[in-house]
């Protein structure tokens, strides 16, 4: 399936959304700051992965899913339920980039140009992920052992 | 206290920014997926690294981003078993991502503590 920009996922997004987004977006952010300080960068650093994005994205990718097709005369509570489970797979191939992401800071923050090390992480994160949801995709590991 | 005020809020609106352009690309792309990259993206990391070295030095940041691997190890723990429930139970994805994030927590604090002892 080829991946493609659809403006109308953007219509359908309510402005208390977004809101409901960045503040909870801000929170943690700030709390994972706050957590550092108290408990160490050591405790405070498995904050920096906190599903924030994750927990409420699903809620609303199902609510959305389900009022598209109410508008279609269908229920679509299922459908709702599925596409929400489709984000969460969508969420567990990003987070194999998202290792990337925080070993490439971790060896390469020290010593180096900060925004050097942010961009070829963000990069890293970026490829990893693609990667891995490409592989997934095209059955990758299923026709390895088919061919074996 | 001034500026430890400043800070949280700094962090706050940049962190809210952040978490929000990587929730509208997510919006903007087909399939599901493949829109699901974002709720894995290294947002909140995005927002506060650079506020972190130059506040706390690159080793605080560095030591950050070591434990930062082990939440993301139990980010995927976490998004797979959301997606397992929704696909295979089909429940609510509100009260099953509310409740799974105590797993979340259980895994990377277990995993932390693994790592420090």
């Amino acid at each position: 399936m080829i991946v493609t920009i659809s403006i109308s996922g953007l219509k359908r997004t309510k402005w208390w959304e977004l809101l409901l987004r960045f503040v909870l977006g801000g929170l943690v952010t700030a709390g994972a700051g706050e957590l550092a300080k108290r408990l160490g960068p050591g405790f405070g650093g498995l904050f920096l992965a906190f599903p924030v994005i994750l927990a409420s994205s699903v809620t609303l990718v199902q609510k959305h899913e389900r009022e598209g097709k109410q508008q279609k005369g269908m229920n679509g509570v299922i459908r709702g339920r599925q596409a929400a489970g489709a984000d969460a797979a969508g969420a567990a191939m990003g987070s194999i980039g998202l290792i990337a992401f925080a070993v490439c800071v971790w060896k390469f923050l020290p010593g180096h140009n900060l925004w050097f090390v942010i961009g070829g992480a963000t990069l890293a994160w970026a490829v990893v992920c693609v990667m891995v949801w490409y592989f997934w995709k095209c059955n990758f590991l299923r026709r390895i052992s088919s061919a074996s | 206290m001034e500026r430890k005020l400043t800070d949280i809020i700094v962090r706050f609106f940049v962190g809210g920014l952040v978490v929000s352009a990587f929730s509208l690309i997510s919006d903007l792309l087909k399939p599901k997926t493949f829109a699901g990259l974002f709720g894995a993206a290294p947002s909140i990391a995005l927002a506060t690294l650079a506020l972190t070295v130059m506040k706390d030095g690159e080793q605080y940041a560095a030591i950050e981003a070591r434990s930062m691997i082990l939440g993301a190890i139990a980010l995927f723990g976490y998004a797979l078993a959301v997606s397992h429930i929704q696909l295979r139970f089909r429940r609510s994805a509100l009260p099953v991502a509310l409740v799974l994030l105590i797993f979340w927590i259980g895994l990377a604090s277990g995993l932390w503590y693994v790592m420090v002892s």
